[in-house]
């Protein structure tokens, strides 16, 4: 009995002092973020453009190949009750709101945190392994300014990238199925363009490249926080990932309500 | 003659380990300005431990500790590191930038030489570690040797007052070790420069070494200060004498 009690207490203490982490690094983060807004040219730009170039350039393809099929898995399932009512145009109105508002962002943010968020973890994690972060310390360098700001700032950069791709690709893959029901493109790209505008796409943007932050935020710190044992980077690794894909839940959760309360 | 301003480095009292695990008791000595001074003992005794502790990289958890005439505060942070160079046991080179760019990195963030001359100085002092033909190679394709050495290169690079050492000739074939001992000599008479350096090699100790302190991890403290002439002829010690005089710690 008396275990079971030391165990929550174990578990409790432990998720606090993760929870204290988490909060302690984001504000030093902040504060990095702040000093580059006043010293922009403090920013290592190469190794930023190197962290784009792997996050977002890289991950295209995969985030076009998951968007087609978003668009085209889409389709086919809500064409097929839409058509019983003679209305299967709108499966463009569908797939053009549910990819700009929600699924585009969401989806593309999973993708991140799968291929970004974990190596972020372990590059970083590696270097804390190998005494590279302490090396930064005592050279008077800033480790959050010198390996994560570059990463979070390509992880914001990258993800209305992706996301535009991922849009785009769904489209067409909506448009597809579109064809193969004999609707011409010429109505669905008009439905499409109706039912989505500048502030349904800016709002969906907004919201990648806020789930970007948190991939980025949440990776570097696993990083930061890597024990020095044999599996401390898998374990980094792992955390980037499960934390990364449940910050955005959340946000996206909380975006969601703020967004009905304010019926936009 | 030795005043107050030539302690460079002060440990009152300090006891060294991590939170909730103190690894030395009451470990209290000086270091003074153009000496070599060695820690010694056994593996796992704490000396990397101390290191830490010197360059500000884990707070002690008693006692008080001065490092280039300043306490270790958080206020004196920046300048203290401004003054110390460090070499880590592993070398601790970044590992996605080549040997001659680990040199470049301290010059180019710190300094406001051309990238020439930048290029000249980190060259130069490759050159001075037995280097100079292995700039452009990645710290993964180094043997532990060579990367200890391109670390001290790295170390020395912004010309500090003091620079600390972790095992710089364990690994090292005799010759290149023989030929490191010489450059600590030489760059202590010409620079002044301060060593603190964690070394097991008897040879060596004797070479270079003006002081050493010797810590014991049964003991978990310091059990032995002075030059190693002193502590092999005429310490008390049993643990010390039997270092001395084997050449190893059993
Ligand atoms: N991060 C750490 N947390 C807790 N204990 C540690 C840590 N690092 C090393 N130790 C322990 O401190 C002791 C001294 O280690 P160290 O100073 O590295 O020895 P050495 O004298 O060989 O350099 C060892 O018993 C080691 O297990
Ligand atoms: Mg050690």
């Amino acid at each position: 009995m008396a275990g079971m009690f030391q165990k929550v207490g174990e578990y409790a203490h432990g998720g606090m002092a993760a929870v204290r982490d988490a909060l302690a690094f984001t504000g030093e983060t902040a504060c990095a973020f702040a000093s580059l807004v006043v010293r922009p040219r403090s920013l290592r730009l190469k190794d930023a453009a190197l962290a784009f170039q792997r996050a977002g350039c890289e991950g295209l393809p995969i985030a076009t190949l998951i968007g087609f099929l978003l668009g085209l898995i889409l389709a086919f399932e809500s064409a097929a009750s839409l058509r019983q009512f003679g209305v299967e145009i709108y499966v463009a109105d569908l797939i053009a709101i549910g990819l700009f508002r929600e699924l585009g962002p969401l989806v593309t943010a999973i993708i991140l945190a799968g291929r970004s968020g974990s190596a972020f973890a372990a590059e970083i994690g590696t270097m804390t392994v190998n005494e590279e972060l302490d090396a930064l310390t005592t050279m008077n360098l800033d480790p959050v300014k010198f390996l994560v700001l570059p990463r979070m700032l390509a992880a914001i950069l990258a993800m209305p990238l992706l996301t535009i791709a991922a849009e785009i690709a769904g489209l067409a893959g909506g448009m597809l199925v579109l064809q193969m029901m004999d609707v011409p493109a010429v109505a669905y790209w008009t439905h499409v363009a109706d039912a989505s505008g500048v502030f349904t796409i800016s709002l969906g943007l907004g919201k990648s490249a806020l789930f970007g932050l948190l991939v980025g935020l949440v990776g570097c710190s696993a990083g930061m926080h890597t024990r020095k044992t044999a599996d401390g980077v898998g374990v980094a690794a792992t955390s980037a990932v499960v934390g990364g894909i449940i910050a955005i839940a959340v946000a996206d959760g909380l975006l969601a309500v703020a967004c009905y309360m304010l019926g936009v | 003659m030795a005043s107050a301003e030539d302690d460079l480095i002060i440990a009152e009292h300090v006891d060294a380990g991590y939170p909730g695990k103190t690894i030395l008791h009451d470990v209290s000595f000086t270091v003074k300005r153009g000496e070599v001074f060695v820690m010694l003992g056994g593996s796992g005794c704490g000396k990397s431990t101390m290191m830490k502790h010197l360059i500000g990289l884990n707070p002690v958890l008693a006692g008080r500790l001065v490092v280039a005439g300043r306490e270790w505060t958080w206020a004196n942070r920046r300048e203290i590191l401004a003054k110390i160079g460090v070499m880590y046991q592993s070398g601790a080179l970044f590992g996605s930038m080549s040997v001659l760019e680990n040199v470049l990195l301290p010059l180019e963030e710190f300094t406001k030489l051309k990238r020439k001359e930048r290029e000249e100085k980190a060259r130069r002092l490759l050159g001075l570690v037995g280097l100079a033909d292995s700039a452009d190679l990645m710290p993964g394709d180094l043997s532990g040797g060579m990367k200890k050495r391109a670390a001290i290169a790295r170390a020395m690079a912004l010309e500090p007052e003091i620079l600390f050492l972790d095992e710089p000739s364990a690994g090292l074939d005799p010759l290149t070790s023989n030929a490191l001992d010489d450059l600590i000599l030489d760059l202590r008479k010409r620079e002044g420069m301060t060593f603190v350096i964690v070394t097991h090699e008897l040879p060596s100790i004797f070479k270079i070494a003006d002081r050493c302190v010797m810590f014991d991890r049964a003991r978990h403290a310091m059990v032995a200060e002075g030059s190693p002439q002193d502590l092999r002829d005429s310490c008390e010690d049993m643990f010390v004498r039997e270092f001395f005089a084997r050449g190893e710690v059993k």
